[in-house]
């Protein structure tokens, strides 16, 4: 594998900038090789090279990881009211919620539904980071815990694709609140004797991270995904100091003991029916 | 103990706030006064009730309509009560019960027994520090995942004994370090949501001073959630929010506007339960005053929770807990029918009983 030859590790950004350009090539970002674009997408959108996984939307997700034509959507017009009436900087929560609907073609940055994995029944929630950077607010938390109602109601497993850049800030409290929401709603499924995996991807922080993201049963991250409490920015505006080299990469949590596997995209299936095998009463 | 604390705070010029400039002036006055008819006898008595008189008002009216920016500077008062005052004149028999077993003894998040009026209960508090050296020994309240680990430890050694949890919510946010990512600050506050969220004894949960976002919700879920008045509880601070959302820090006075991050506005979005009284002037200006409105709070709170069975309790709190935001989330079907909030399922019509049943109004 091709390493990147930084001085210093900047940690990764939370801008969107690894989803794929325009045109017929791309640069790799993980080995800087021009590939072409095709053979990424024909790849599960990781680099043929060097493996880097890049991020995909709910839609892609859902299409990669379910068996054909088996997803059955809950809540698909969930959508906020927003709370707070926030506005900033000459727009409006409201405003930016259409912009990024007509932008992304997703109504919010969480879908739930019913489905199946190499032929496991599962209920099944998937965040998407290109709406709202996947952040959780009213919405997501509601979607959450409708299907963790599902799942303990159909005795079914619960797998959650994480990859968020936190709380919403336009619901201020309410999406902070979110996270107890998501954590207390675990919590009666745990109680219950649900399996629940989340496997999180590039990138999973702030509120989504302190809450339903590390509250897996058994915990599953994509190769090199930013995992983390903090932003790396703000880390390093606080302390001062150099990160170190692969800080908050999934396999930094490996290695500190906080997530129980690193699986590549291509076998997330199989490794997640295997493990719903295991777990069977 | 607060032998040589006198009831009323003393105001340092520092003190003063920027919007408390006609306050600050009255001060003045009254001291000249209070100087003079000591060095020449003369009885100015009258003068200084006048213009305590004139003080008193002009703290009414500038307190009763504090811009959510002014409430964040009080908030983070330099003299406004800390968990030492709390546990000093609050708390009898405090007996501080140390360290998460695991790495180390955060003091940023101080967890002990003892006797708040006639129930006993574990006191988890947040502690910020008043000079220097405490401030860097408790890491100015920022705490670490051993804070947050010592706290859910502690919790359930209460809970096994039957004794009630009282948490005091003083934080301007969780660290954002090297080492507290390195131990998983996400997984310790998310642990403790999930623990505290089922824990089979009453759990009262005050914001004091700085509700600083995941770091304040680490230790703040339980029955109720309740703010002192001027307190302030955010899902980021206003300057983060501003250095985001505006790209620029300095119009923090704004995000916190639109942040509605006040007791008065939380409470009006039914996402805390009750606003406990503050002095007038703020908690800095009387903390005996302060403590004794949260004292009363607690005890009150508590009497009533403890009334209820381990099963209702968590029934009841889990209840509360799902029901946050679900008021603001609304289906494209429910909306038309007003007045109910209720959820629908579009796809599945058949099979939307599940998902029907999932929201109220708080
Ligand atoms: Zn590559």
């Amino acid at each position: 594998m091709a390493k990147k030859t930084k001085k210093t590790w900047d940690g990764y950004s939370l801008k969107p900038k690894r989803e794929m350009p325009e045109g017929l090539w791309l640069k790799c970002p993980g080995c800087e090789h021009l590939i072409y674009k095709s053979s990424v997408r024909e790849n599960l959108n990781v680099c043929p090279e060097c493996n880097h996984h890049f991020r995909i939307n709910a839609e892609t997700r859902i299409k990669y990881f379910t068996d054909q034509d088996s997803f059955q959507e809950f809540l698909v017009d969930l959508k906020t009211s927003d709370p707070l009436k926030f506005k900033y900087k000459g727009t409006t929560y409201k405003k930016r919620l259409k912009e990024s609907e007509k932008k992304t073609g997703a109504t919010e940055a969480m879908r739930i539904g019913k489905t199946f994995v190499k032929g496991r029944p599962v209920i099944l929630a998937v965040m998407d980071s290109t709406f709202f950077m996947g952040s959780m607010g009213a919405v997501v938390g509601e979607k959450f815990c409708v299907a963790v109602d599902k799942a303990i109601e159909e005795s079914l497993p619960f797998v959650v694709f994480c990859c968020s850049g936190g709380a919403r800030m336009h619901e201020g409290v309410v999406s902070l609140g979110q996270m107890a929401k998501t954590s207390a709603a675990l919590a009666k499924f745990n109680d219950t004797g649900g399996l629940y995996i989340p496997v999180l991807t590039d990138p999973t922080t702030g509120g989504v991270t302190a809450s339903f993201a590390m509250l897996g049963d058994v915990i599953i991250s994509e190769p090199e995904a930013l995992v983390g409490f903090a932003g790396p920015r703000t880390i390093r505006e606080t302390i001062k100091i150099e990160l170190p080299e692969g800080f908050q990469t999934a396999e930094f949590l490996l290695e500190h003991g906080f997530i129980d596997m690193i699986v590549h995209r291509k076998d997330l299936r199989s490794e997640i029916a295997r493990l719903i095998d295991y777990c069977k009463k | 103990m607060a032998k040589e604390r006198t009831k009323k705070n003393s105001m340092d010029e520092s003190d003063y706030l920027d919007f408390e400039g006609k306050v600050a002036e009255i001060d003045k006055q009254m001291n000249e006064l209070r100087r003079l008819s000591s060095a020449k006898g003369i009885d100015y008595s009258s003068e200084i009730r006048r213009l305590q008189r004139e003080q008193t008002a002009e703290l009414k009216k500038c307190y009763s309509n504090l811009t959510a920016w002014q409430t964040v500077q009080v908030a983070r008062h330099q003299k406004r009560p800390l968990l030492g005052d709390y546990l000093e004149l609050m708390v009898k028999d405090f007996r501080e019960l140390h360290g998460d077993k695991c790495f180390g003894d955060d003091r940023a998040i101080i967890t002990g027994l003892g006797n708040i009026g006639r129930e006993r209960a574990l006191i988890v508090g947040q502690s910020k520090g008043r000079n220097t050296k405490e401030k860097i020994a408790c890491n100015f309240g920022c705490s670490k995942p051993e804070g947050y680990r010592k706290a859910i430890s502690k919790m359930k050694l209460a809970a096994k004994f039957n004794i009630p949890v009282v948490t005091l919510i003083d934080t301007p946010g969780a660290y954002p370090g090297v080492g507290a990512e390195e131990r998983g600050q996400a997984q310790a506050i998310a642990y403790n949501l999930t623990e505290m969220s089922h824990l089979p004894v009453p759990i009262v949960c005050i914001v004091i001073g700085e509700g600083g976002s995941g770091g304040a919700l680490g230790i703040g879920v339980g029955d109720r959630l309740s703010m002192l008045e001027f307190s302030y509880y955010s899902v980021i601070s206003p300057e983060g929010c501003a250095a985001i959302l505006w790209s620029d820090g300095s119009q923090a006075e704004t995000a916190a506007e639109s942040l509605k991050l006040t007791s008065s506005d939380l409470c009006k979005l039914g996402l805390i339960d009750e606003v406990i009284p503050e002095p007038l002037g703020g908690a800095h200006r009387n903390i005996h005053d302060t403590v004794y409105n949260v004292e009363q709070y607690i005890t009150k709170s508590l009497r009533e929770l403890k009334r209820m069975k381990a099963d209702d309790l968590i029934e009841k709190r889990y209840q509360k807990l799902r029901k946050i935001g679900s008021n603001f989330a609304n289906g494209m079907n429910s909306r038309k029918k007003t007045g109910k909030n209720r959820i629908k399922s579009t796809n599945k019509p058949g099979r939307s009983k599940s998902n029907t049943r999932v929201t109220a109004k708080i």
